[in-house]
């Protein structure tokens, strides 16, 4: 019992982190009876406001393509052992290459403002992020600092360009509305379920980022280096793969799904660029990709839990007033908690009931990962 | 409240789009609703004193109000909207941020009143109410000059941008007309809305001006503005508010407050619906209309002294008559004087 067994994937991906949600939730409950309120109640307005209607799930969904991009983006970094937690100024200069591209095309037509200000938001995401990536690599400079400099620095830099430069006349510090030509189509557009609801195009791109980090982290060679090093560094060198290359373009890849997050959000959704438009997102993303073990699965449904606190929250506050906005945060912050910081809590437990079948039944327990 | 959150119960068992029916009934009450801004209600200045609007027309007139706080921009719209579903009216919302999403909803619902504070939204059914914040900064500039011994006094504000720089700019035509010799330090907290919660960043800033000499500090920067203040109080040194009168914070060391009427703007809103007179259009709050001003009440009493009192109602009397014209940052994007 000493050393840890490991136990099934689908186990380790889905229901360890359910269970931790779930407490997480009782404890939630427990806080809003102490304000006087019915827990049920409230958890019942979270869920229906997040799931119950069209504009609910449109909402919901919006809010996870956000995290699915900022969580892909800690995720692909992690793997290649670093902790880039600096998808916060990524995603705000990546910001300015969409907003600048979307702008320059918007009399024309939405699918090349789309593939323009993608292809910008990516590479200005890619090169907000090679920086730290190319001082950690060559100078040894350490990436969770020098990224978490890079989001003041992205900050004062994009507050300087809002406010000097990019300004809409008129404005106190945001650029010009995206004209009508080049704004991308919503969901509300095509299906009269999303009605109101900022859900658009971008969300099917969340999904192909899912699909890509998962062929790129298990199924190229590129991403079979990235792993390497993430677990062993020595033994990646020995193997001859050079970590300072694989250090810069994990930090490229990583930047430039960050990135992404302008496009669903600045350019689909607020279609302009406003001071501080990422607004915490980012760091979220570092709690979905820890809460989602770093697996595209596992962030696809942690963004979605999360969008749904966001989501959900909101409809909280509109239904049950006297439950205060405060409170959808300590919900926030002890699902982090236990995903996060006590996300092996269930550990000992889980591995008394499953460990003992792998050694019963090794046969099943490779069925049932087959599964997950 | 109590039938709305029975109704919500019972909409438990029925589900689907039984609730939202429920819902709608539950709430078609025609509440007027007010929105803060990012910042939130409890900001000891802009937004809580649109807060405190709602509660003198609660107070007064006996009728009850919706309100609500935001965490993400995408909730600007899906509010808006929330609120104006459920038939409030009109919807107030502080902060020139509103401007865009309520151009949008606005226009899908052309019957229900919407009013908006520190920015224009040109819409039949939209009051925007602006102030002159040039012209109460100036008053605060020249009793900061006046009250200087060192002849330097600083000026600590949020972030860059237009609205906080027409504050700045009134400040220093204002302590220039009483004392061109003065010299004052501007400094920001931050680059974005964040500056304005950050309490801590805005007490080193105030702290680096009183190690310049500062002796008189005007914080323009929201909740984080108390930062700053408390840094000029723990210096023995004084502070002026800004929005709400903050004087009571710290008395006997708050020179005085810029005050800007956000709760008339509210409860003038939330009153001319009840009383069917509503108007849309621009209105502009300057200090004739008493929309802004420099704080006069007990706690700063023992620091105005009768000369310095005088000084700014002849002040006052010359920028209502238009002798003196105080220059807005935001007609050019600059300032005349630094």
């Amino acid at each position: 019992m000493s050393a840890r067994q490991p136990l099934p994937n689908w186990v380790t991906i889905v229901l360890m982190p359910a269970l931790n949600v779930l407490l997480a939730f009782i404890i939630g409950g427990l806080a809003v009876a102490m304000i006087g309120e019915n827990p049920l109640d409230a958890m019942w307005a979270l869920f229906y406001g997040a799931f119950g209607t069209g504009m609910g799930w449109g909402f919901t969904l919006h809010y996870a393509t956000n995290f699915i991009f900022t969580g892909l983006a800690v995720a692909v970094a992690y793997h290649a052992g670093m902790f880039n937690i600096g998808g916060e100024g990524q995603a705000y200069v990546a910001g300015l290459g969409a907003i600048v591209v979307a702008l320059w095309l918007d009399q024309t037509h939405w699918t090349l403002v789309l593939l323009g200000s993608t292809a910008a938001a990516m590479v200005m995401g890619a090169l907000w992020a090679i920086i730290p990536g190319w001082l950690q690599a060559k100078r040894g400079s350490h990436v969770v600092i020098t990224t978490i400099m890079f989001n003041f620095i992205a900050s004062a830099f994009m507050g300087y360009m809002l406010v000097q430069v990019i300004t809409a006349p008129g404005a106190n510090a945001e650029t010009r509305t995206i004209a009508e030509p080049g704004r991308l189509p919503l969901m509300s557009d095509w299906f009269d379920a999303f009605q109101y609801s900022p859900l658009n195009i971008t969300f099917f791109f969340g999904i192909l980022a899912l699909i890509f980090t998962y062929v790129l982290i298990w199924r190229t060679k590129l991403g079979y280096k990235i792993r390497t090093l993430g677990a062993n560094p020595e033994a990646a060198r020995y193997a001859g793969i050079s970590a300072v290359a694989v250090i810069i373009i994990a930090m490229a890849i990583s930047g430039a799904l960050a990135g992404l997050m302008a496009v669903n959000e600045a350019v689909g959704v607020q279609k302009r660029l406003v001071v501080g438009y990422v607004a915490g997102v980012g760091f979220v993303g570092i709690a979905v990709a820890f809460m989602g073990r770093s697996h595209p699965v596992g962030i696809a449904l942690a963004a979605l839990l999360f969008g749904a606190l966001y989501q959900g929250g909101q409809e909280l506050a509109f239904e049950l007033p006297a439950v205060p906005s405060e409170l959808v945060l300590i919900i926030q912050a002890l699902v982090i908690l236990f995903t996060g910081a006590m996300g092996e809590m269930f550990h000992p437990v889980l591995e008394r009931i499953f460990a003992k079948k792998i050694e019963a039944a090794p046969e099943e327990a490779t069925t049932s990962t087959g599964e997950a | 409240m109590s039938v709305q959150k029975k109704k919500f119960t019972g909409a438990k068992a029925v589900l689907g789009t039984a609730v939202f029916a429920a819902l709608m009934t539950g709430t078609a009450l025609a509440e007027p609703a007010l929105i803060y801004d990012a910042a939130g209600k409890n900001d000891k200045s802009f937004n809580e004193m649109a807060w405190n609007g709602a509660e003198a027309y609660a107070k007064e007139t006996g009728e009850s109000y919706r309100d609500f706080e935001i965490q993400t921009d995408a909730q600007r719209e899906q509010a808006l909207r929330r609120f104006a579903q459920q038939g409030s009216s009109p919807i107030v919302v502080p902060g020139f941020t509103w401007a865009e999403p309520l151009t949008v909803v606005a226009q899908e619902f052309p019957d229900t009143h919407f009013a908006i504070i520190d920015s224009v939204v040109d819409l039949p059914n939209v009051r925007s109410v602006l102030f002159k914040e040039q012209e109460g900064s100036y008053l605060v500039g020249a009793l900061a000059a006046m009250k200087s011994e060192s002849g330097t006094i600083g000026y600590v504000t949020a972030f860059d941008f237009p609205l906080l720089q027409a504050f700045g700019c009134g400040y220093v035509q204002g302590a220039k007309a009483v004392n061109p010799d003065i010299e004052v330090l501007q400094n920001f907290i931050g680059t974005d809305f964040g500056a304005f919660n950050d309490i801590n960043t805005a007490g080193e800033v105030g702290r680096s001006q009183l190690e310049r000499g500062a002796d008189v500090i005007y914080a323009a920067a929201g909740a984080a503005g108390e930062g700053a203040l408390q840094a000029a109080v723990d210096a023995g040194k004084y502070g002026i508010g800004v929005d709400s009168n903050q004087n009571y914070l710290f008395p006997g060391n708050m020179l005085t407050s810029m005050v800007k009427r956000v709760d008339v703007a509210v409860q003038n809103a939330f009153n001319d619906e009840l009383n069917g007179n509503w108007s849309s259009g621009v209105q502009t709050l300057g200090l004739a209309e008493g929309g802004v001003g420099a704080a006069m009440d007990e706690y700063n009493a023992e620091l105005v002294t009768d000369e310095m009192m005088a000084k700014i109602e002849e002040l006052s009397a010359k920028i209502n008559s238009g002798e003196i014209q105080v220059h807005d940052y935001r007609s050019d994007n600059s300032c005349p004087v630094s």
